[in-house]
C-alpha cells in the first residue's frame, strides 16, 4: 500500500459519498487507510492483514467454449461468493484483445490479484509487464502463456503428463500388468494429447506385458472416437484387451462401437479415459467404463487460496498442479450426483 | 487400332470412370495390405465389416455431396452444409430430450421440424444468392459461421446426449441386414435423379450453371432454380445431421459436420462436376464421397500414425485430381494411342 493508493481510496470514497450519499461506502475509506497505517508502524503486521473479505480479484476468463469451461467459471464465481471475495469477472468470448482490455481495466481499478486463462499462448508480454509495473500479481489458471517466468507469480493448472501416468497406472492395475491396448489420441498437436500420450507410455514401461498395438487420433469427439474404434475392432478384433482414450467423449463413442461389434465394453475390453465428466460416471455405473482420471475444472477454491497467499507475500511454487482424483466404478453411483460438470 | 482407341476414349469420357479407378486403387491397396478389410460376416442378423463401415460412415458425406452437386451445377457453392448439419443435429436432439426411453416430442414430428429447419436454412442461403445477388461463397459463409453459433445456442454450448432408442435407428439401425443409412441415401439419390433426369429441371440447372443470363432470356426462371438447389442442398445436410446425431446418440454443436463442407465439395469435384457449373453427375459425387470415406477408413484400418493422416489424405486427393487435369489427359491419350499402334 503506497501513499498514492490510499489517497485514491479516500478520494473515491469521498466522491462517492458526495455523489450518492450512500452510507455503506463510508467505512470503506478508513478500512483502506488502516493497513497503510499499520505498515508504517510495523511492516510485519501487513502479512496477516489481508483476509478473503478485503481481497479484490480480477479474473479474465476465456469464454464459455465447453462444458469444462462453464464448470470452471461457475466454480470461480461460486467460491468468490462463498468466501466474500470481491470478484471482477470478465468473459473474453475467445478473443485475446478482450482479455487484454480486461486486464488493463483491472490494473486501472487497482485490484489485488489478477487471474487469467490465456486464450492463446503468445502476445502477452506487454500487458503482463503493465500489471507487474503496477505491482499487481498475476496468476495463470488452466493455460500457460509463453512469457518469461518473472511476469507471472504462479501457474495453477492440470499436469497432463501426470494424468497420462495415472491412467497408465490404473490400466496396469486393471489388466494385471498384461494386455494389448489400443489408444484413442486427442487432437493431434494439442498439449493434453501430447502429454497424456507420453505420460501413459511412461507409466506402462514398467510392465513389459503391456503393449500398445494401435494408436490413432479421435479428435476428442464422440463421432471420431466411435469411427476409429470401429476400424480398430475390424483390424484387431478380439486381440484388443483394453482401450485408453484421451478423453471421456471418445471413450463414450468407442463404447458404442464395441457394443455394436458384439463385445462387452468394460469386460471384454477394459476402458480407461481422462476428464471425469458426468457421462463417464454414467458409463461407469452401467459397468461400461473401468476408470476415469480427473481433469479438474473446479479450480475456484485453489485459486483464491493462492491469491490470498500471494497478496500476503507468502512464497508459492511457480506451478501449482490442480487437485485431481482417479475414479473407479465402485464410487461412481455415489459420486454422480456431486459431479458439477 | 481405331476400335481400341475409341473404346478407351468412350470409357475415359464417362464421368464415372476416374472415381471408379481411384476407388479400385484404394480397394486394391486394401486387398494387399489390410487383409481384414474385405471380411464380411453376419452379426446379430446384419452384415458386418469394414466395407459396411465405409458405406455407413460415408452416408452423411454422400448426402451432402448429392445436395452440393445441385448447387455446384448452378455455378454456386454451399459452404454451410456442415453448420446446417450441426443445427439440425442440435434441433433433433433437443426435441428428443434427454430422458431415458422417452421422447419429449413424437419422433415423426422431430424429423419434420428438423427438416423444416434445414429447409429454412436453405431458403436463407438461396434468397441471399438468388435475390440479393450475393456471391455464393460469401452468402453461404454467413451461415457457415453463424450456423455453428446457432447450434451452440440451441444446445447451450453443451453436448446433448439422448437416451431414446428409436431415435438411434436412423444412424445405427439395420434394415434387411444392411445399414438403414444406406436406404436413406438411396432414397435421396433416387429422388434427386428422378427430378433432374426424368424432368426438365436437370436441364434447367445445367443451363443456369452454364450461362445464367442466357437461361433467363430463354425463359428459365434462373432465380428460382438456384433457390431450389440451395434448399435441396440444406435439406440433404439436415438429413446428414440427423444421421450423425443418431449414430453417436448425442449432438456436439462444436463438432457435428465440422469441415465436412470441404470433404463434400471435394467429393463433388472428384465426381466430375466442375466448380464452374453446368454438367453434373450425381452418381459421380456419391462415388467421390465413397472414395473419401474409403481412404479415411483405410487409414484407420492400416494404422497410419495420426500425425501424418492429413498428409496421406491430401496425397491421395492430389493424385485423383491430377488424373483429371488436361495435360494428364493428353499424356494418357498418347499412351493409349501408342499401345493401339503396337497392338
Amino acid at each position: 500500500m503506497n501513499v498514492r493508493s490510499v489517497l485514491y481510496a479516500i478520494l473515491i470514497g469521498a466522491l462517492m459519498l458526495s455523489l450518492v450519499g450512500c452510507t455503506t461506502v463510508a467505512p470503506a475509506a478508513p478500512a483502506a487507510e488502516a493497513p497503510a497505517g499499520d505498515q508504517a508502524a510495523a511492516p510485519a503486521a501487513e502479512m496477516a492483514g489481508k483476509t478473503f473479505e478485503d481481497l479484490v480479484v480480477g479474473y479474465a476468463q476465456i469464454g464459455a467454449e465447453s462444458e469444462w469451461r462453464t464448470a470452471n467459471t461457475q466454480s470461480i464465481k461460486a467460491e468468490a461468493e462463498r468466501l466474500g471475495v470481491e470478484l471482477k469477472f470478465s468473459d473474453a468470448q475467445q478473443k485475446q484483445e478482450n482479455q487484454i482490455k480486461a486486464i488493463r481495466s483491472f490494473i486501472a481499478q487497482q485490484v489485488d490479484v489478477i487471474g487469467v486463462s490465456p486464450v492463446v499462448e503468445t502476445g502477452w508480454e506487454t500487458v503482463f509487464q503493465e500489471a507487474k509495473d503496477a505491482g499487481i500479481p498475476l496468476i495463470l489458471v488452466d493455460r500457460r502463456a509463453a512469457v518469461p517466468e518473472e511476469l507471472y507469480v504462479t501457474y495453477l493448472g492440470s499436469d497432463f503428463v501426470e494424468e497420462g501416468r495415472r491412467a497408465g497406472q490404473a490400466m496396469a492395475d486393471i489388466l494385471g500388468g498384461e494386455g494389448k491396448i489400443v489408444e484413442l489420441v486427442g487432437t493431434v498437436g494439442s498439449a493434453p494429447a501430447n502429454d497424456r500420450y507420453s505420460g501413459f507410455r511412461e507409466a506402462i514401461t514398467e510392465y513389459p506385458g503391456m503393449e500398445i498395438i494401435a494408436s490413432q487420433s479421435g479428435d476428442f469427439t464422440r463421432a471420431k472416437g466411435k469411427e476409429v474404434m470401429e476400424a480398430f475392432l475390424k483390424s484387431y478384433g478380439d486381440e484388443i484387451d483394453a482401450l485408453y482414450a484421451h478423453n471421456d467423449d471418445m471413450a463414450i463413442g468407442a463404447i458404442q462401437a464395441i457394443e455394436e461389434y458384439g463385445l462387452k465394453p468394460g469386460e471384454d475390453i477394459k476402458i480407461v479415459s481422462v476428464d471425469a465428466v458426468r457421462g463417464a460416471f454414467e458409463a461407469m455405473i452401467e459397468g461400461k467404463l473401468n476408470c476415469t482420471v480427473e481433469c479438474n475444472p473446479l479450480l475456484g477454491p485453489q485459486f483464491f487460496d493462492l491469491a490470498l497467499k500471494v497478496v500476503n507475500g507468502e512464497e508459492v511454487a511457480k506451478w501449482v498442479p490442480s487437485e485431481e482424483g482417479v475414479y473407479f466404478p465402485e464410487q461412481a453411483a455415489e459420486l454422480l450426483p456431486t459431479r458439477q460438470y | 487400332m481405331t476400335s481400341q482407341a475409341s473404346w478407351w476414349e468412350r470409357l475415359r469420357n464417362n464421368s464415372l470412370f476416374w472415381p471408379l479407378v481411384a476407388l479400385a486403387l484404394v480397394m486394391g491397396f486394401n486387398l494387399l495390405f489390410t487383409p481384414n478389410f474385405f471380411r464380411l460376416e453376419i452379426k446379430d442378423g446384419h452384415l458386418f465389416g469394414s466395407l459396411v463401415d465405409v458405406l455407413n460412415r460415408g452416408a452423411p458425406l454422400m448426402l451432402m455431396a448429392i445436395g452440393l452437386t445441385a448447387v455446384i451445377a448452378t455455378a454456386g457453392v454451399d459452404l454451410s452444409v456442415g453448420a446446417v448439419a450441426a443445427i439440425c443435429a442440435a434441433v433433433a436432439t433437443r426435441l428428443v430430450g434427454n430422458v431415458t426411453d422417452v421422447t419429449a416430442t413424437p419422433l415423426p414430428l422431430v424429423i419434420l421440424v428438423t427438416l423444416g429447419v434445414a429447409i429454412l436454412c436453405g431458403l436463407w442461403n438461396g434468397l441471399l444468392v438468388s435475390r440479393a445477388n450475393i456471391q455464393p461463397m460469401v452468402a453461404t459463409l454467413v451461415l457457415m459461421v453463424a450456423g455453428r453459433g446457432i447450434a451452440q445456442l440451441i444446445t447451450d454450448g453443451q453436448i446433448i446426449t439422448v437416451y431414446y432408442p428409436p431415435f438411434f435407428y436412423f444412424g445405427a439401425g439395420y434394415l434387411l441386414g444392411l445399414p438403414f443409412t444406406l436406404f436413406i441415401v438411396a432414397a435421396v439419390f433416387l429422388f434427386a435423379w428422378l427430378i433432374t433426369r426424368r424432368t426438365a429441371i436437370g436441364l434447367f440447372v445445367e443451363s443456369v450453371g452454364t450461362n445464367a443470363s442466357s437461361s433467363y432470356y430463354s425463359g428459365v426462371n434462373e432465380k428460382n432454380i438456384k433457390l431450389v438447389a440451395y434448399v435441396f442442398c440444406s435439406f440433404c445436410a439436415g438429413i446428414a445431421g440427423i444421421i450423425i446425431s443418431s449414430n453417436v446418440k448425442s449432438a456436439d454443436a462444436n463438432n457435428v459436420g465440422l469441415f465436412m463442407e470441404l470433404d463434400a465439395i471435394l467429393a463433388v469435384v472428384i465426381g466430375g462436376t466442375l466448380m464452374s457449373g453446368g454438367r453434373f453427375s450425381l452418381a459421380g459425387s456419391v462415388l467421390g464421397a465413397l472414395l473419401i470415406q474409403s481412404v479415411t477408413t483405410t487409414i484407420y484400418a492400416f494404422g497410419v500414425p495420426p500425425e501424418v493422416v492429413l498428409v496421406v489424405k491430401s496425397l491421395v486427393v492430389l493424385f485423383v485430381v491430377l488424373l483429371y487435369s488436361e495435360p494428364m489427359k493428353v499424356a494418357l491419350d498418347k499412351l493409349a494411342r501408342r499401345k493401339g499402334v503396337q497392338a
